[in-house]
């Protein structure tokens, strides 16, 4: 049964994606969670619409209740406060939430409406991976949930008087105990590999990589999602390419001329040695500023690309990142037709959104 | 939505056993127990599940399920103002909570039906929302979502001007009937005998008379004849709007004087609630192996955050205030006039007064007179209340002092007409062109000016000739905001 919330719900984020009502997509506002992944702050949007209306410019002070001297900090500003009579939504407050992969991978799919992946490949199976999330009355000792179990002896002792505060003594009957409780989730078998490249050449800029790893750290989380192992391989390349690790990926500055070829070259030999594209599901996303060798060179990238590479993979990307105007490599990929070919550019950090819905908007 | 069960509806009984001991006088209340995701459903359509389509109510329903997801908040209850009163039950709640949300509900339900600010809203709104649904559905039919949803946005964005202050949806008289409106244009003499007449009718008095009736003619003819609060109800009779427009800035209107109460007494509203949950929890119904989660829930819901208002704190702390005050005899000009604070603090002159003076309380007053009568400087003092500003240069809230008056004269600003603006209409027949002119009563503090004037686009919509609002701009003085076929405009007013 669909709700008929879902219809005022649907109809809400149509408009916020600037599908209907144009008109109205000035008054969104994004007041948001913060979302925590590890050391990495996301924000999660709440778009709110607010439909204009005489009110009162500028926030405003108000009245709080509390300790504190004159001039001691209430914490920052935040948008949507400091209207209205004292305290509309009480319990509504924004604080920080720990996200889980999965919770992100989701908000992530929300947002960019990315469908979900079809995994290829024989292993194709879902499996089951077990949580602890709930408490229940019964148990093995093995799980007994102490916190809980502390808690619930201390009430009934507070409660029939036993307890006594000069010898807290917490002694739990069977009743009180409590103890962890798990629950199955479904688990993709699939495997996944992930081959980045990215050009080192002198004209790529720290702002530039800096863009490319933001890119790859949502490739990354959305892939994860949809995949149980993804084994990730980094190709730098300038005039010639080299396999290297993560951090090195990411900060090596090298100089010289760019022949993209050198890393295409690469990926395929490492698919081809590691991958077998029957057993695997293979991602390959390349990252440059669109600079190379020649035309010499972008023929032989196209060789390489559709008779070796494409066949092979889910998806090859392209992304060009603030490309310098004159000839560029992603006018040389424009001319292969091929479903599993994605180029974006990413020239702002708005735009990584627009490059990842082009990149994983196809659900390969 | 499922009816609850045995169990409960026994535990319904006897808490409404306690309460109505305790005084509370309520309306018949009916529980619905919901899960989470009907919870929020419901909720986003503030309690009435029936309620027409619109996509704010949406927005709402995801704000309020992401924040859900995120465990940032959860709605324990809710409980619509209808005879006989609705309440949900959250599904998951444990025993004790859903006692204590039960014992809250009597309180609400009680304030409800006695408290003067509602007796004028509709107890049977749930079936009226049901009507409203079906009139909106009908005109959608006919004229296609996008116009319907397009007229209700304008409809909505004006939805604050109304006359919230008063007691009724209408607080102008009927029209006068034409016969005495005739009357009206001649000059009336006191009734004297012929010879007396001079002296008892002279000149003067007569020229006065005269002068007097023109003016009223003069006003009359005005339209409105006194400046209009009810922004919406003067659209409704006068702005040239189909049948269907009209039918929908209906409903929105009589929704907006529907929730105002609400919005009118929200610390006095929960805080009574909340002033019964406790008699009846602690005094009556509450088992020793409850006390640790019951005292759990409860400091939750009067837990103090930093920089806002906990009404229901507040409110509680309040009444609990009052009711002291009123058994020691601790108010008056006696115990005004007193100054030593020993002599204060131990004031009592055992008059018992403090449960009827609350009941009273309860029945007569809004938020911004509770307010006004009845929070002291000793209790600003004692609850820790202080006033904050925004700091432009760290770009955060700060405490900025803890004097008791600007203390009580921010919060009555903050209640009064909602912390909204008040705008009237005080000619409808502007420079004879039939423009509609309003006026912002500048108190202090300027308009969200951009906001203004898309608000005055949309009145422009609704009223179909130009728009003009006058308000005071900081710097620039008295400004006239306009808007018609040219799109906005804004000059200074001499």
């Amino acid at each position: 049964m669909t709700l008929p919330i879902e219809q005022d719900a649907s109809r809400f984020r149509q408009i916020v994606r600037g599908k209907i009502k144009q008109n109205l997509r000035k008054y969104i506002s994004n007041s948001e969670l913060i979302g925590r992944r590890g050391k990495d702050l996301v924000s999660i949007p709440i778009p709110e619409i607010e439909l204009p209306h005489f009110r009162f410019g500028e926030p405003r002070g108000g009245v709080g209740q509390g300790e504190g001297e004159v001039g001691s900090s209430l914490g920052p500003a935040r948008p949507g406060d400091g209207s209205g009579p004292a305290g509309d939504q009480p319990g509504f407050h924004i604080l920080e939430v720990e996200l889980t992969l999965e919770e992100l991978a989701e908000l992530l799919g929300e947002e960019l409406e990315l469908p979900r992946i079809k995994p290829k490949g024989k292993r194709n199976v879902q499996g089951e991976v077990v949580r602890y999330t709930g408490v229940r009355h019964v148990g093995p000792e093995s799980l007994r949930y102490f916190k809980r179990t502390y808690r619930e002896a201390l009430k009934r002792q507070l409660a029939s008087g036993t307890y006594d505060p000069d010898r807290p003594a917490i002694v739990p009957i069977r009743d009180d105990k409590r103890y962890r409780s798990w629950k199955a989730y479904p688990r993709p078998e699939s495997n996944a590999v992930i081959l980045y490249m990215m050009d080192v050449s002198g004209s790529m800029t720290q702002r530039k990589k800096e863009l490319v790893r933001l890119t790859a750290f949502w490739i990354d989380t959305w892939l994860r999602a949809h995949y149980k192992n993804i084994a990730t391989r980094y190709i730098v390349h300038d005039a010639t390419a080299h396999e290297v690790d993560a951090t090195t990926f990411y900060h090596l500055r090298e100089s010289g001329g760019t022949r993209i070829s050198s890393a295409y070259d690469l990926c395929h030999q490492i698919i081809q040695k590691d991958y077998p594209a029957d057993e695997w599901n293979l991602y390959a996303f390349h990252f440059s500023d669109g600079e190379n060798y020649g035309g010499e060179d972008d023929r032989r990238c196209l060789n390489l690309l559709q008779k070796n590479i494409l066949p092979q993979v889910n998806l090859f990307c392209y992304g060009q990142v603030r490309s310098a105007p004159g000839h560029q490599f992603m006018d040389t990929l424009g001319r292969l037709n091929d479903e599993k070919l994605a180029t974006a550019e990413i020239n702002d950090d708005d735009e990584i959104y627009v490059a990842i819905k082009a990149f994983l908007g196809k659900g390969l | 939505m499922a009816p609850i069960s045995p169990e409960l509806l026994d535990l319904q009984a006897s808490l409404e056993g306690y309460a109505r001991d305790f005084g509370l006088d309520f309306f018949e209340v009916r529980y619905e127990m919901l899960d989470y995701r009907m919870m929020n459903q419901v909720a986003a359509y503030d309690g009435f599940p029936t309620r027409y389509r619109h996509w704010r109510f949406g927005m709402e329903h995801e704000r309020l399920s992401k924040s859900y997801a995120y465990g940032l908040h959860r709605i324990y209850e809710m409980v619509i103002n209808n005879d006989p009163c609705y309440a949900y039950l959250l599904a998951s709640n444990n025993l004790v909570d859903q006692k204590l949300v039960m014992a809250h509900v009597c309180g609400h339900s009680d304030f409800f039906k006695n408290n003067l600010w509602f007796a004028h809203t509709n107890r049977r709104m749930l079936d009226e929302m049901a009507n409203h649904a079906a009139r909106l559905r009908r005109h959608v039919e006919r004229y296609g979502q996008d116009r319907v949803e397009e007229f209700i946005d304008a409809c909505l964005s004006v939805d604050n001007l109304i006359d919230i202050h008063a007691a009724g949806v209408r607080r102008r008289p009927l029209p006068a009937p034409e016969a005495e409106s005739e009357s009206r244009r001649t000059v009336r003499k006191m009734p004297a005998k012929d010879y007396m007449d001079s002296y008892i009718n002279p000149p003067a008095f007569l020229a006065e008379q005269k002068r007097q009736l023109e003016e009223a003619e003069k006003q009359h003819r005005r339209l409105p004849e006194e400046p209009e609060r009810d922004v919406l109800l003067f659209l409704l009779e006068r702005a040239p709007l189909e049948n269907w427009q009209r039918d929908v800035l209906d409903i929105v209107r009589e929704e907006a004087y529907y929730f105002g109460p609400q919005r009118q007494t929200k610390i006095m509203n929960e805080g009574w609630a909340s002033f019964g949950h406790t008699h009846i929890m602690t005094e009556r119904a509450l088992k020793p192996e409850e006390l640790i989660d019951y005292a759990d829930h409860h400091s939750g819901t009067v837990a103090i955050h930093p920089g806002r208002l906990n009404p229901y704190k507040l409110g509680l702390e309040l009444y609990r205030d009052i009711e002291g005050r009123w058994n020691r005899g601790a108010f008056g000009p006696e115990y005004e006039a007193c100054e030593n604070l020993e002599a204060r603090r131990q004031w009592d002159r055992k008059l018992g007064l403090g449960r009827q003076k609350i009941f009273e309380v309860r029945r007569i007053y809004n938020d911004v007179g509770f307010i006004d009568e009845f929070l002291t400087e000793d209790f600003a003092r004692e609850h820790r209340l202080f006033a904050f500003d925004y700091n432009e240069v760290t770009g955060e809230y700060e405490i900025a002092g803890r004097e008791f008056d600007e203390i009580k004269r921010r919060l009555l600003f903050q209640l009064t007409n909602f912390g909204q603006p008040i705008v009237d209409v005080v000619d409808g027949n502007y420079e004879n062109r039939g423009e509609l002119y309003l006026v912002h009563r500048h108190e202090g503090v300027d308009l969200d000016l951009p906001f203004a004037e898309d608000t005055l686009r949309n009145l422009y919509t609704l009223w179909g000739r130009p728009v003009h609002l006058e308000t005071v701009v900081e710097d620039e003085g008295k400004v006239l905001f306009s808007h018609g076929p040219d799109g906005g405009a804004r000059r200074p007013v001499s």
